[in-house]
């Protein structure tokens, strides 16, 4: 849909500007007046949603970056004033962390809006890819940043991350003690993670403005999943889109505000508060809510080479399965069979998150009694065993043959059509 | 170059070894240069040069257990009990999960309690599981009377050999040595194994 460009320059000025950088040609064909299908939803928000909450972590995240210490013997401390002396150092803090829990819980409602309206498909695979790196990096930026206040967690869920590395055959202890800078996670540990944790959201920024081109060049999926056919199908990003992003994005804060202001802490965990202490591992360390999942996934395995070959492998998929779903329909709409596969997905991610929470040993529930009277039953790492089989079955079985079998509903003749009215009659009249 | 694959009469000129030379020399020059900028962050030379430290073990009584630190891991040095020692030797080391010592102080051997303390009376080994690095925790924990690992429920035993549970291979004993009655030095060969690094000798 990168069609005719409609700017007219109206201004000397602007007319002197647009004959040497086209900047505001190019912001007005890209967000005022592109052509977007007219049937989009408010699931269709959350991109926008997103690009607001990576410009919030990057503005809090330099603020807190002004009166933070990068140094073991002074890191826990200098978040501790951030947080009692620092002027709003409080809600800075509290956005930044907060910040980040809502933004993965957006880009996890984003990414099951692409699953569901099949937004991967052609000609939208390199669209959907550039999303799973930009996924990829929030995820190191994520875990990079949770290192940097230095409590129990932070070091201790370092270590942990930082040794799925040394499972790697051979290079595998070069390469933690190369990440560490030493023999353990310490000061030099913490520098590089600071410098990396401020580098990668401009990477971040970076692939996202890869990701909007590549969004641009064939033009928003929709709920239909039918291509665009005629001007009928579109109307332009402003206001209408402009508007209902906006709309979202306040209700959405409502939401960040409720944990900022009420709940700061109920995301985060308690031993965090604690200074970290090499002598001393937490009874139960579990990472932040949004990496549950994947956690259950590496300790499903009881091999830990191939615990951390799952975890990776888990997102690895994601980055074939524009090839991997051979149905030609789009939208789940109209995909009697895979939706309910696709549901059953979305509720083994969740049951692979409430695992990841719990003890591999915990029991999902009691079958019994044995012979010493303690309860015996179904234990959670055999709750995420099947769990995980399932994840990768929707990937490599369920998609690839599914397309291939199934029958799928009739679909509309247009977007116009399928929004009904009088246009729909005559989807070529309308204008 | 191009000329060349175009016009297979042509002949290769002066000009086309200088491109190619020059090509060459960049792509080496610049592969070679990127090795500053990855070994930078290997351990410095003062990260490397706290890697020995020396430990009274005359004052831990008999059954206790204290911890140090020793290249910013802590380690485990165990006082043993004769039941101890007896339970460790008493395993077949065939039905080990990981049947190596896994003492840098004898390299390849068979994993037997012989093996594994230089002094059967004191063992001295890493305190960071072989799973993840959790440290596990000690005073005859877990169901082989040794140590337990909280974050994956990985088993040791009185030897601190990996027994049940996720890790793979059993905890690692340190250089180390009686440098005078009663006191150990950990990391004696430190100077050279740290300075391997990546180049892994």
């Amino acid at each position: 849909m990168s069609g005719q460009s409609t700017y007219e320059p109206k201004s000397g000025f602007t007319r002197w500007l647009d004959s040497r950088l086209p900047l505001v040609r190019l912001m007005h064909d890209s967000f005022v007046d592109f052509p977007t299908p007219k049937n989009l939803n408010y699931w269709y928000t959350f991109g926008g949603i997103l690009t607001i909450f990576l410009v919030l972590q990057i503005v809090t995240g330099v603020i807190l970056a002004m009166h933070y210490t990068p140094h073991v013997d002074y890191a826990f401390d200098s978040v501790q004033r951030i947080m009692r002396d620092v002027n709003y150092g409080w809600l800075m803090r509290y956005m930044h962390a907060n910040g980040a829990s809502m933004f993965f819980l957006a880009v996890y409602i984003h990414m099951f809006r692409g699953l569901y309206y099949g937004s991967y498909k052609a000609p939208r695979e390199i669209l959907w890819i550039l999303g799973v790196v930009i996924f990829l990096l929030m995820m190191a930026t994520a875990f990079l940043g949770y290192t940097l206040p230095w409590g129990q967690m932070s070091f201790w869920g370092a270590t942990v991350i930082t040794n799925l590395f040394s499972a790697i055959p051979l290079v595998g202890e070069s390469i933690t003690t190369w990440l560490w800078g030493g023999y353990s996670i310490e000061n030099p540990t913490l520098q590089r993670f600071f410098s990396l944790h401020y580098l990668l959201p401009f990477a971040i920024f970076g692939v996202v403005v890869l990701h909007i081109w590549a969004l641009h060049v064939p033009g928003n999926n929709n709920p239909t999943g039918v291509s665009v056919k005629s001007k009928a199908d579109t109307v332009p990003f402003h206001p209408y889109y402009t508007v209902k992003d906006s709309f979202a994005t306040v209700i959405f804060f409502i939401l960040f505000a409720t944990f900022v202001f009420f709940l700061p802490d109920s995301l985060g965990h308690t031993d965090n508060y604690i200074e970290a202490n090499p002598m001393v591992t937490p009874t139960h360390i579990v990472p932040e809510w949004y990496f549950l999942p994947f956690y259950a996934i590496l300790r499903a395995v009881p091999d830990k080479l191939g615990g951390v070959a799952l975890m990776f492998g888990s997102i690895a998929v994601l980055f074939i399965l524009p090839w991997l779903d051979t149905s030609k329909v789009r939208s789940m709409r109209y995909r009697p069979i895979a939706r309910w596969f696709l549901f059953l997905f979305a509720l083994a991610c969740f049951g692979l998150g409430y695992a990841g929470a719990k003890s591999p040993d915990d029991l999902l529930f009691v079958t019994g009694v044995d012979a010493d009277g303690l309860a015996v039953g179904f234990t959670m790492v055999w709750f995420a065993r099947i769990l995980t089989a399932y994840y990768f079955a929707y990937f490599l079985i369920i998609l690839p043959l599914l397309g291939l079998v199934e029958n799928p509903k009739p679909r509309p003749a247009s977007i116009d059509a399928s929004v009904g009215g009088g246009a729909s009659a005559a989807p070529q009249a309308a204008e | 170059m191009t000329d060349v694959a175009v016009d297979p009469g042509h002949e290769p000129t002066r000009r086309d070894f200088i491109h190619i030379a020059t090509g060459a020399v960049a792509a080496v020059g610049g592969g070679l240069s990127t090795w500053a900028f990855i070994d930078q962050m290997n351990p410095a030379a003062d990260t490397r040069a706290l890697a020995s430290t020396e430990v009274d073990v005359s004052a831990i009584p008999e059954g206790g257990e204290i911890k140090i630190m020793w290249r910013g891991r802590p380690q485990f040095v165990r006082h043993r009990t004769a039941a101890n020692i007896e339970a460790a030797r008493a395993v077949d080391v065939a039905q080990l999960k990981d049947r190596q010592a896994r003492n840098t102080n004898i390299g390849d051997a068979p994993a037997t309690d012989e093996n594994r303390a230089l002094d059967p009376k004191y063992l001295i080994m890493g305190a960071s599981c072989t799973h993840l690095g959790c440290v596990p925790l000690g005073d005859g924990q877990g169901d082989y009377g040794g140590w337990f690992c909280p974050c994956h429920g990985s088993h040791y035993d009185t030897a601190g050999r990996i027994r049940k549970g996720p890790a793979p291979e059993n905890l690692p004993i340190p250089d180390y040595a009686f440098i005078r009655e009663g006191v150990i030095k950990i990391g004696l060969s430190a100077a050279e194994e740290s300075n391997a690094g990546w180049t892994g000798a």
